[in-house]
């Protein structure tokens, strides 16, 4: 029973995983950069809500808008200010650095807001939990919220790719900056548009994560924010339905890999899974193949 | 026997038959065009024979040696040497470091030696500075040697891939596009420089161009290349007058 | 044109003199000021970890300025090195004497290190920026969460292992639990000095500005600034990868070394080994200037000092790192910002002139 358990929970994980990866693999697809402050996205989402509900009072639904509106401008907002600039750069470390250090800016600016103590996040989901099996199975109300709304946010998230003009602009900017832009597509706005996106799954994600995981520090986002990026390249990166299914079975193995190994070897377990993928696979489950033109 | 010939090379991308059933002979000492319009799969050919990419069939031999399907560094070692469509120098590297590079596996000396500073690395430096200073008097940039590669004006750059794989010891010498974007008194000194090359270092060289002056002026043999197929093989006087040289380049 | 050419080379040995020179003189002043008192018992806890910076600083600017390639993982290695040596120093405390010792745990550091680097970079260098980045800082991760679970004693049987808790070593009643799992080593002997400190640090000079002209360093070089053209002239890139790669790694495990022998407790923290290490070494190399050696050396003093100089500083500290790391990209790497430079220098140049011509 205890099996049923941990994948529920390995799922539960792995949704949260594969909204934060959604963020990674579509501003890697487009931009071609890996926006390492995405997972303090996550921790800003989180305090967003934490200062709005838990110190100011405000209803739940409220707070995690505002965060969304909040994350989503910020992550604009970013992009505009520390990556566009260095999009033209002659190495393709720039923009990765700079990156690391609006990371870094992110972290301590919470730091000397909120401090180093751990906040205790007031869940935002008001639901009882549902048991299973004569009470044996108990399955958490965050848990349940967590898996739908990841379902329903990658089947809106396919939907606008496909079926909307924005949506098949981003999948050509991706394919061709260049080719996009004689086409008539405003490359500026659609890659402003993917961290718009990327961000605003990122605070639903923190607020999610947050919520089944209740203590809130600066550095909540950093490691979920890396094991995210891991998904995304298990999935392949650029690919969506690929950072769902990364997301879900990174989810699987960090809990599977707790419960039977080893508490602490866990996040060992995870980054050895990356290894292994780039050794055995690097374009990962669903990703593409790309040469360098000579 | 021919210093380079491959036989029945092809490739596809996708579905694309970039090239397909390429034949050429280049004897030793040849100055060779290999011509066509855009897209026909020049740099392709380049790339297959210099190991970038593999071919799906066909067979490559340099000098007797089976060299299909090897390794790009394998394919310098026996004696393939290039320069790029779009320069790819080493740019933060000074001119005379350019060279040395190029002559990496011809003098050598140990990472160790290197670092400890030891008697052969001042020996065989001494030697590297010489030949490489020997190399960029050829091509006039030894006033240059300490600037940075990046800063070199455009048309020296071009000239500087040359002596950076001349540096190599090729017994072929691949130039793709050596006259691109450089003005006619530029394109005729390079002229000059090629010939130079192929007599006084005994080179064969195999070049794409679009300039027809120099096609026209250097080239002995040329090689006409449409849609991947070999159009056209023979003398240049005879290759130019073909009528169906003419047709794919001026387009009907 | 001979003539040139040595004026080339005595212009690097020049500069590179300047480097050492600039460490020797620093030792000096810190000598004189320790001789006079002059200097606070705070200052003088920070001199070894200094020493340690640099080196740091430098052996990461020989992965990210020299090979062109971003390395999370540096603490890793550093963790790599300081754990072996401290391991290896615990284990001959009572045999060896410390002028033997010593400098066997430099190496042993070093050479573990360097292999891991190894055997990290021949799977992980194939892969590309982004990749490589990630996978190193999971590298540092790894490294950092198995030394925490990692129990290791020694008895009259020899060496036991346990991954779960000193009791499950099973040792004998005179046997001694050498690595304690997440409370690390202790009681490591304190052999690391500020004069050991200086040594290391010119060493790892030596061994970089050397690397970096000669025909190696070319070759490194040649891949940093076109992988394709570097293969076209018959360089062999994996090769000189691994070598740059584990070369920093190996000098990493020294600055490990010295960390070690200077703390009678070494427990692997995300603040000492973890991420965050990694990215503030990497602030020093960006600071400094990426590919600029001597700037590494420079920065990491000056960063280390500056905000325990300036208390008040102390908690915008990580702020400001973050703040300047961002600052300095931009201003060195965007295309509309070296414009903006070229033009300015131009006008300035221009201004000089005019005044010239006007006297």
């Amino acid at each position: 029973m205890s099996f049923i358990t941990y994948l529920i929970n390995g799922i539960s994980l792995g949704s949260i995983y594969a909204l934060i990866a959604l963020g990674y693999t579509m501003v890697y697809g487009i931009a071609k950069m890996l926006n390492f402050a995405h997972g303090d996205v996550i921790m800003v989402g989180a305090f967003t809500v934490y200062t709005l509900c838990s110190i100011l009072g405000l209803p739940p639904v409220v707070g995690v808008l505002i965060a969304v509106a909040f994350c989503t401008a910020l992550g604009m907002g970013i992009e505009k200010m520390a990556y566009k600039p260095l999009r033209k750069a002659s190495s393709p470390l720039a923009v990765l650095i700079t990156a690391i250090g609006v990371s870094y800016l992110l972290q301590n600016l919470a730091l000397l807001i909120f401090g180093a103590n751990t906040k205790s996040f007031t869940s935002v989901i008001s639901m009882e939990p549902i048991k299973l099996a004569d009470g044996q199975i108990s399955i958490s109300g965050e848990t349940i919220v967590t898996i739908i709304v990841c379902i329903l946010i990658i089947i809106g998230l396919m939907l606008f790719i496909n079926k909307t003009k924005m949506g098949q602009a981003m999948l050509a900017v991706a394919e061709d900056k260049g080719a996009a832009q004689l086409m008539g597509i405003n490359v500026d706005g659609t890659i402003a548009l993917t961290f718009a996106i990327g961000s605003a799954l990122a605070a639903v994600a923190g607020v999610l994560l947050c919520s089944a995981y209740p203590s809130l520090t600066p550095y909540t986002g950093s490691m979920p924010g890396i094991k995210a990026f891991v998904a995304a390249v298990f999935g392949g990166i650029g690919s969506i339905p690929g950072a769902f299914i990364g997301g879900i079975l990174l989810g699987i193995i960090e809990i599977f890999g707790k419960a039977y190994i080893s508490s602490q070897l866990s996040d060992a377990i995870v980054f050895a899974v990356l290894i292994i993928v780039l050794l055995v696979k690097p374009t990962g489950l669903l990703g593409k193949n790309i040469q360098e033109k000579v | 026997m021919a210093l380079l010939e491959a036989n029945k090379l092809s490739i596809s991308f996708g579905g694309l038959r970039a090239v397909d059933d390429f034949n050429i002979k280049v004897e030793k000492g040849c100055l060779y065009g290999l011509i066509g319009p855009n897209g026909a799969g020049k740099t392709t050919v380049f790339n297959l024979l210099t190991g970038v990419y593999k071919p799906n069939e066909g067979i490559i031999t340099l000098d007797g040696e089976n060299i299909t399907g090897k390794k790009t560094i394998e394919i310098n070692q026996a004696g393939i040497a290039r320069t790029f469509q779009n320069i790819r120098l080493f740019k933060d590297l000074t001119v005379a470091e350019n060279v040395k590079v190029g002559l990496h596996n011809h003098l050598k000396y140990s990472t160790l030696a290197g670092i400890l500073r030891l008697p052969k690395f001042r020996k065989v430096e001494k030697e590297m500075t010489e030949q490489a200073m020997e190399l960029l008097k050829v091509f006039d940039l030894d006033s240059e040697a300490d600037t940075l590669a990046a800063n070199l004006p455009y048309g020296k750059q071009r000239k500087l891939e040359i002596a950076r794989a001349l540096a190599t010891r090729p017994k072929l010498l691949l130039l793709d596009e050596p006259a691109a974007g450089m003005n006619p008194n530029e394109t005729q000194e390079l002229m000059d420089t090629i010939r130079f090359v192929r007599d006084n270092f005994d080179m064969t060289i195999l070049l794409i161009e679009h300039d027809m002056k120099l096609v026209s002026g250097i080239c002995e043999e040329l090689t006409v290349l449409n849609f991947g197929r070999v159009l056209c093989q023979g003398k240049t006087s005879d290759v130019l007058n073909n009528p169906e040289v003419i047709k794919a380049y001026l387009g009907e | 044109m001979e003539k040139k050419n040595k004026l080339q080379f005595s212009k690097t040995f020049k500069s590179n003199c300047i480097t050492y020179g600039i460490v020797i003189v620093a030792f000096l002043i810190v000598q004189i000021l320790l001789s006079a008192g002059l200097v606070s018992n705070l200052l003088k806890g920070l001199l070894v970890p200094l020493c340690s910076y640099a080196i740091l600083a430098v052996s990461l600017n020989l992965t990210v300025g020299i090979l062109g390639e971003l390395s999370l993982g540096h603490a890793g290695f550093m963790c790599v090195g300081a754990f072996t040596s401290a391991f290896f120093s615990k284990c001959f405390m009572d045999t060896l004497p410390t002028l033997v010792r010593f400098p066997l745990a430099i190496l042993v550091g070093a050479v573990c290190a360097g292999f891991f680097g190894l055997l990290i970079g021949i799977p992980v260098l194939r892969l590309k920026g982004d990749y490589l980045a990630i996978v190193t800082l999971a590298f540092g991760e790894i490294i950092k969460n198995i030394i925490n679970i990692l129990f290791i004693g020694k008895d009259s049987k020899g060496f036991h292992f346990s991954t779960t808790s000193a009791i499950d070593l099973n040792l004998e009643e005179d046997g001694q639990v050498l690595i304690k799992g997440a409370q690390g080593i202790t009681g490591t002997p304190n052999d690391s000095s500020f004069i050991i400190g200086i040594v290391l640090l010119l060493i790892t000079l030596f061994v970089v500005l050397n690397l970096i002209h000669s025909r190696a360093g070319r070759a490194i070089m040649a891949i940093r600034d076109n992988t394709i053209a570097a293969e076209s002239v018959g360089i062999n890139i994996t090769k000189y990868k691994l070598m740059a790669f584990s070369i920093s790694a190996a000098l990493a495990g020294v600055a490990g070394v010295l960390y070690a022998h200077n703390l009678s407790t070494l427990i692997a923290l995300p603040k000492n080994f973890g991420y965050n290490q990694s990215i503030m070494i990497l602030v020093f190399v960006v600071l400094g200037g990426i590919g600029n050696i001597r700037g590494s050396v420079i920065a990491a003093v000056v960063l280390t000092l500056l905000p325990e100089l300036l208390r008040g500083l102390n908690d915008y500290r990580m702020l400001i790192y973050a703040v300047v790391l961002i600052a300095m990209m931009l201003f060195n790497w965007a295309p509309k910002c070296i414009e903006w430079r070229e033009k300015m220098l131009h006008k300035i140049k221009k201004n000089k002139k005019t005044t010239k011509e006007a006297e």
